[in-house]
């Protein structure tokens, strides 16, 4: 069954200077899939996925986000993706509202589409009462969760999410994750960096990073049978092993 | 358009939203506009006097009472010798000394002439100077009245004297604040859109949201615009409150119209916001853009032309001066508020202000860039 590939990258590398961040990498990520991407501090996670956003110019190669050219239509690449970076980047003296109409707004809902998400969202996120609280004093985990929401407010195509767990307990994270699958199931395809190896079994497929390069892809299952390891984490140490490069 | 309401509404509810930014605005304004004109008068006024009379006469006495009662001196030291009033410039208790000579009386009736003498502290040129000129001015004066009670005034002189009589246009009373307070609006208005501005859009950078917007479908222009516009009325909004001061504290009523200071403070604005923007393009966290803003508004300032008159800087400073858009404004509030110039007049500095308006805002938005690498 050939099913629809929304990401393509076909040797895509990014040099900053004599330093290859990332190396001719070559993967696909079809619809609706759970796409895990793993590597250690430093091998490239967060270079590659900036390309992939339009965040950064690739040196060489070919990519393709939701059909468009990551060189040429990075305009078109930002209406069709969600992304959550690493560092929280919602408005913190804003309310919750307040946010969600901000970038629901800015993507082009209709004021009936924002007033309808907003309700749902807060239902969603058990945040009855609380829609006028200034996002600075929500807990972590509950920010995190927001702005997952909201990263996927305009129903994208892909979402993008940089270490989105990082720091969350992991009751939350089990709650957060249950996000992430009720939105593969509406067909958005999660494009997703972890450093917890339990998350990454969650993920339809994995790939590993070292020293800029994919050096593993397959399904969770797939990856523990090759290098014959109980867990992830035991195929994560294997090839996290070899890599030459120093983390960050 | 759209996208723009939503970029506004935000913008707006987060300056109205920080009690800081609020109290700096309107504070701010008011304090720097009620006080800085008081002090910022060129005037010299309380000049510490010291006086040496050999003459203990009833002339001199009369000469120092009537300097005193120029209201520009006060009499700080009465010594007997010359050296003890040089003591007392020493400890800095008076700033000029008046010496007046055995037998000024007696000169004066006998002779029809007499000698002072006057030794001035010059650490502090501007004192120093109008110190020495106000009290030749008033000795003069004292000349005058000598000659007037002594010698009967001839049918027709027989010395010609050249009597000038200057009347002084624009600002007939020559009142400083006048002069001033229209400057030290410009200077305040100009503070407030070039670092407000600089300082809100580094933030974004350092809280990690510029990354969401610029991951976003929002066109550059687009944000731009949503962060000029809400500093744009801010500003605006301080040279109201600035204006209004100016007329109900000071009672400067601008000879020209309201509306042609704003319409040059509209396009003005334009252009200082445009330098903000351009500022934080460049700087990466609050402190540099404070620091380079606050440097780069110092300059200005001081090369404005609001404390100093450009004609008497160094010709290279004079063109500096010409690639600096607040002396433009300061000029034009200036001409507007004394002179009553119109639109009309101002043709030229509408020019340069355009001018500098395009170069500001295209190389901000040239070098803002969603993309790196």
């Amino acid at each position: 069954m050939q099913k629809e590939k929304v990401i393509t990258a076909k040797d895509l590398t990014k040099r900053f200077g004599d330093f290859t961040a990332v190396d001719k990498i070559t993967f696909d990520v079809e619809k609706g899939e759970i796409f895990g991407f793993l590597g250690a501090n430093g091998a490239g996670k967060t270079t590659a996925m900036r390309m992939l956003c339009g965040l950064l110019l690739p040196t060489s190669g070919l990519a393709t986000v939701a059909g468009f050219d990551v060189f040429k239509q990075t305009e078109q690449i930002k209406k069709n993706i969600g992304y959550m970076s690493q560092k929280f980047s919602l408005y913190e003296d804003l309310t919750i509202t307040e946010n969600i109409r901000f970038y629901a707004g800015i993507y082009g809902l209709t004021d009936e589409r924002i007033k309808e998400k907003t309700g749902l969202l807060i239902k969603q996120l058990h945040l009855q009462g609380q829609e006028k609280t200034l996002v600075r004093a929500l807990p972590l985990g509950w920010k995190q969760k927001l702005a997952f929401s909201i990263a996927i407010v305009h129903d994208p195509a892909i979402v993008f999410l940089d270490e989105p767990t990082g720091g969350v307990d992991p009751i939350t994270r089990r709650e957060f994750w249950g996000l992430i699958y009720e939105a593969s199931a509406k067909g958005i395809t999660i494009f997703v960096t972890t450093h917890y190896m339990d998350e990454a079994e969650y993920c339809n497929r994995v790939s590993v990073m070292v020293d800029g390069r994919i050096d593993a892809l397959d399904t969770p299952a797939n990856l523990m049978k090759d290098y014959s390891a109980a867990s992830m984490d035991g195929v994560f140490l294997q090839l996290a092993r070899k890599a030459v490069r120093t983390g960050d | 358009m759209r996208m723009l309401k939503f970029l506004l509404q935000k913008e707006l509810k987060q300056i109205f939203r920080d009690p800081g930014i609020i109290r700096v605005l309107f504070i701010m304004p008011m304090v720097q506009l009620l006080i800085l004109p008081l002090a910022a008068d060129y005037e010299i006024k309380n000049i510490n006097l010291g006086v040496v009379d050999h003459d203990h006469s009833e002339y001199s006495r009369k000469l120092v009472n009537k300097i005193v009662a120029s209201g520009y001196f006060r009499l700080k030291d009465y010594s007997p010798t010359f050296k003890q009033g040089l003591k007392a410039i020493e400890l800095d208790k008076t700033d000029l000394i008046l010496e007046i000579p055995t037998h000024f009386e007696r000169d004066l009736v006998d002779e029809n002439k007499s000698t002072l003498f006057v030794a001035v502290d010059a650490i502090n040129g501007v004192k120093a100077g109008l110190g020495g000129a106000y009290l030749q001015q008033i000795i003069g004066g004292y000349n005058q009245d000598v000659r007037d009670q002594w010698i009967q005034t001839p049918r027709y002189d027989q010395q010609p004297t050249i009597d000038v009589v200057s009347s002084d246009w624009y600002n007939p009373n020559m009142n400083y604040r006048v002069f001033m307070v229209p400057g030290i609006l410009v200077m305040l208005v100009t503070m407030i859109g070039s670092s407000f501005a600089a300082n809100n859009i580094v933030r974004e950078k350092e809280m990690g949201t510029i990354e969401q917007i610029n991951v976003s479908p929002i066109k550059k222009y687009q944000f731009i615009l949503g962060k000029l516009i809400p500093f744009w009325l801010l500003a605006i909004n301080i040279l109201t409150i600035g204006l209004i001061i100016a007329r109900v504290i000071y009672g400067i009523v601008p000879l020209g119209s309201y509306f042609t200071i704003y319409a040059f403070a509209s396009i003005y604005l334009i252009a200082i916001l445009g330098l903000g923007l351009l500022l934080s393009t460049y700087a990466q966290t609050q402190q540099q853009s404070m620091l380079v803003s606050f440097f780069v508004t110092m300059i200005f300032n001081l090369l404005s032309g609001l404390y100093t008159p450009i004609e008497s800087m160094p010709v290279w400073a004079q063109w500096v001066t010409k690639f600096n858009p607040v002396s433009y404004f300061i000029e034009v509030m200036r001409m507007v508020m004394l002179k009553g110039s119109g639109l009309a007049d101002i043709g030229f500095q509408i020019l340069a202000i355009l001018g500098f308006a395009v170069f500001f805002n295209g190389w901000a938005i040239l070098n803002y860039s969603k993309r790196t690498g």
